[in-house]
């Protein structure tokens, strides 16, 4: 556990015109923005001051003339020549708004992915070698790092507003983000859906360290146990081994392997076995049952923390891969399955 | 003044006899029940306002240090329920457009009185159940009552505002059907549907989403208390629900339920600036298709509000093209009302100085709507201050300036009285001045990163909320001295005569305070509305 994860802490910024900008795509979030406040800053000013000098010069008491110049027709053309000005400049706006939104959702390849897990009203978060934070994220700077979203209880969103990023944490929905901080600094990191009486203070920061400091900090933090490991633990405790592992022909499925692979299902079809799926045969054992199999499994929803999920997650996936080392002739196609 | 002397005060009128509760609370009369309405929902504002001001001054500080957390979050709900249901969904609509619509129409009431005056009990009965939701602990879900905070984690009155917000629900869609039916069947010989003057056509258009899209919002709202009493699993989860179906259902009304709140107030602003103008709104059917439009389209865009949620990428990409488009009317409109004013008679009346606020303010909402539709920007700036300064420049700055303006326009028909002049310009630029001052910060404060519904906050955020919290008291001002000069009017007042403005529309064509049955004779309508000539006078 770090010794940094102070409850709430503070990210001193002062108040600039302009949020500061921790990654490169967040420079290119504010030069849509900026492009954005121009045109319709333009256009405000266009409708204020067409106010402003038609209502002095059109003003009751002065002696202008009122004659209509233009006929009916003329005011439609004209009409419709503002609605495909506007329709144009809009269309523009939308295109480039929503490249950049494919964009946010279609990052590189992760160098690592975090798992971060909201609940009322803390941010708790593992790296890959194990190291828990609350509230506090560290990563190397200039390093493509995936978060793996979820929620303990209700709804809550994760927002990085240097990084432009913003995800909704939903109960029971694994969800991805990615960035790359380019700058090393502390920024913010706030909950931005209302979830509950102490929502203002569900607040953090994240750490962009140089990737040298940032293995010096992970060596600071101990040995931690890697979520596997972890989750190895969890699936004795809970009684998991008890079917799934070892012995073939019994209640349930042999787990190893079964990562990323299709799953047949006893309603038809398949399923490819992704975290998502890991998930839902953990906490609602009967929405997929695999085809071959009793639906016997006891749900354990509510017994078990959305963090220890994400632990035997990681030790399923291990064994994928330990299993491929083992016995790499094994026909990939005959899989474990899940009850 | 005295009233007895006047020539030009009626000797019959609809406030001059039954004074007594039967002749108030058992009326039929649409223009008394309109009074009704009026005194409901000014209650309700001046309640939601209180919230508001509490708001303003614990955010004044960084610290929560004014009320607690829990307290803070109850009082942005009450102000969000509050002023949503019982204010700005009714105000317009319940209040002028119950006056006015079967005026305007020639008609000597709505289609079905006494249907009128149910929709003002079920109003009434709604209110109570919040009110008692407000006293039993108040309710901390927000106005939106997002699942599965609402169904399952909340412990406060869930139950008794969605109550509450369920029954006032139906007193929309009965009015709804009032205005459908009415404007349908009860114009007069010669109003054809191009003669019908904008205000007209506004609440019809509103009339129609009350009615299509408040019974989804009872759906869901009874669907968060079955979760929530009995545990039956729709939205969490942990029961096997889905808490995104929740924000598809709720948005799905709410998203239009935003033009239920600006399209009357676009009607009110159409009749005041033609009026001070003394020129027809400029671009008349143009006016017409956006209303419609905007009707229309408004039901395909609720997805803006979930970008960030967890909707599939292309969702998100339609849901922003679409609230492109559905801006392009609105856009269309306030070059128009820009327009009308080319070559036009300009009076700086009180009333022209609300309707050319509400353009100003409703450009500025309804841009910030584009760079909100930008779909990539408002996954940074969605749930901050942003979208909060987005929406108050919508449903403050248009349309609470809209009905402030309707009911400056029309206060002299509803009442037969003037006001003063002075004084009701001073409360227009008070307002202007104030709203800006309030919510322009909230922009930036949304952009560097702010979240909303925060009881405290990082002390750099500080100037700007203090910039804020001092605009909200200048604009307590523009809304608490119409509320004196206008109770003052009531008996003080001048009297007003039929049509004081010399403005067109067969409401002004009777005298002031009208009769009874409104019309001593159907009319007859031989030109289309907004028959002013600026070169004259």
């Amino acid at each position: 556990m770090s010794s940094e994860s102070a409850y709430l802490p503070e990210v001193s910024k002062g108040l600039t015109l302009m949020p500061e900008q921790a990654s490169a795509f967040a420079g290119e979030i504010d030069a849509l923005f900026i492009a954005l406040v121009v045109v319709c800053g333009l256009l405000t000013l266009a409708v204020f001051a067409l106010i402003a000098i038609f209502g002095y010069r059109y003003r009751a008491g002065s002696r202008v003339d009122r004659r209509a110049r233009f006929g009916k027709a003329a005011d439609q053309r004209l009409e419709l020549g503002v609605l495909a000005v506007m329709l144009v400049i809009f269309m523009g706006l939308f295109g480039w708004a929503g490249s950049l939104y494919l964009e946010m959702f279609r990052g590189p390849p992760a160098a690592m992915t975090l798992n971060v897990v909201g609940k009322q009203w803390m941010w708790k978060v593992q790296h890959p070698d194990g190291t828990r934070e609350i509230n506090t994220i560290h990563v190397p700077a200039g390093e493509t790092i995936h978060l793996r979203v979820t929620s303990q209880d209700v709804i809550h969103s994760f927002y990085l507003p240097a990084l432009r990023l913003k995800r909704d944490v939903l109960p029971g929905t694994y969800r991805e983000a990615w960035f790359t901080a380019d700058k090393p600094g502390e920024y913010r990191l706030f909950c931005a859906e209302y979830c509950g009486s102490y929502h203002a203070q569900m607040r953090g920061k994240l750490v962009v360290m140089e990737p040298a400091d940032y293995q010096r900090w992970l060596t600071r933090q101990g040995d931690s146990e890697s979520p596997a490991v972890s989750g190895a633990d969890l699936f004795q405790s809970y009684g998991c081994s008890g079917c799934h592992l070892g012995k073939q022909g019994v209640r349930a499925p042999s787990l190893a392997g079964v990562f990323g692979r299709a799953v047949p299902l006893a309603g038809g079809g398949t399923l490819i076995a992704d975290e998502a799926y890991l998930r839902d045969s953990i906490m609602q054992p009967q929405k997929h049952v695999v085809a071959g199999f009793d639906p016997i499994m006891p749900s354990y929803a509510g017994q078990i923390s959305e963090e220890e999920v994400l632990q035997l997650i990681a030790y399923i996936k291990s064994l994928d891969a330990q299993e491929r080392a083992t016995s790499p002739a094994q026909d990939p196609t005959q899989g474990g399955a899940l009850p | 003044m005295s009233v007895s002397t006047d020539p030009r005060w009626p000797s019959e009128h609809y406030l001059k006899e039954d004074w007594g509760l039967r002749g108030w609370l058992l009326t039929t009369d649409h223009k008394r029940i309109a009074w009704l309405y009026l005194v409901s929902i000014t209650a309700f504002f001046f309640l939601g306002g209180l919230a508001a001001l509490l708001i303003r001054l614990e955010l004044i500080t960084p610290p929560g240090d004014l009320v607690s957390a829990d307290t803070y979050n109850r009082l942005f709900s009450l102000h969000g329920i509050v002023m949503v249901w019982f204010f700005l969904i009714p105000s317009i609509p319940a209040t002028l457009g119950n006056f006015l619509l079967p005026m305007m129409l020639g008609a000597r009431d709505l289609a079905f009185p006494r249907l009128n005056l149910l929709s003002w009990y079920v109003y009434t009965l709604g209110g109570l159940f919040t009110l008692a939701a407000v006293i039993g602990g108040g309710v901390d879900t927000g106005w939106t009552f997002y699942t599965p905070y609402s169904t399952l984690f909340s412990n406060s009155a869930v139950i008794a505002a969605v109550m509450g917000v369920f029954i006032v629900g139906f007193s929309s869609i009965l009015t709804g059907l009032n205005f459908i039916v009415t404007t349908h069947k009860m114009r007069a010989p010669g109003l054809t549907w191009f003669r019908l003057p904008l205000f007209v056509w506004a609440n019809y258009a509103t009339s129609l989403i009350m009615v299509l899209a408040t019974p989804v919002l009872s759906c869901v709202l009874m669907l968060i208390s079955v979760e929530r009493l009995f545990g039956i699993g729709i939205f969490d989860p942990a029961l096997g629900g889905d808490p995104l179906l929740f924000q598809h259902l709720f948005w799905f009304y709410s998203h239009p339920a935003v033009y239920i709140m600006i399209l009357p107030g676009m009607g009110v602003v159409s009749e005041i600036i033609a009026c001070f103008s003394r020129k027809p709104v400029f671009g008349y059917q143009g006016m017409v298709i956006s209303i419609m439009s905007i009707a229309v389209f408004g039901f395909v865009v609720w997805g803006h509000h979930m970008f960030v949620a967890g909707q599939s990428l292309y969702a998100g990409l339609m849901f922003s093209f679409f609230t492109f488009l559905v801006a392009l009317p609105s856009a269309i409109k306030a070059f128009n009302w820009t327009a009308t004013l080319y070559k036009a008679r300009i009076i700086f009346s009180a009333p022209m100085i609300y309707a050319l606020s509400f353009v100003g303010l409703f450009t500025i909402g309804g841009l910030t709507g584009i760079i909100l539709a930008s779909i990539a920007i408002d996954v940074h700036v969605h749930d901050t201050y942003f979208v909060t300064a987005h929406f108050h420049y919508i449903m403050v700055g248009g349309m609470v300036t809209s009905y402030l303006g309707g009911l400056h326009f029309w206060w002299p028909k509803l009442t037969g009285r003037m006001y003063s002049e002075l004084w009701s310009k001073v409360a227009a630029l008070a307002l202007f001045i104030g709203f800006n001052l309030t919510f322009f910060p909230q922009f930036l404060l949304g952009y560097q990163g702010m979240p909303r519904r925060y009881h405290e906050y990082p002390a750099d955020f500080e100037l700007l909320n203090v910039m804020s919290t001092l605009g909200a008291g200048v604009l307590a001002i523009g809304y608490l001295l119409p509320l004196l000069y206008l109770s003052w009017s009531l008996r003080f007042g001048a009297v007003a005569g039929g049509n004081p403005w010399r403005a067109t529309g067969l409401e002004w064509t009777v005298d002031s305070p009208p009769l009874k049955h409104n019309f001593p004779r159907t009319p007859r309508v031989t030109e289309p509305a907004y028959a002013y000539d600026p070169t004259a006078d």
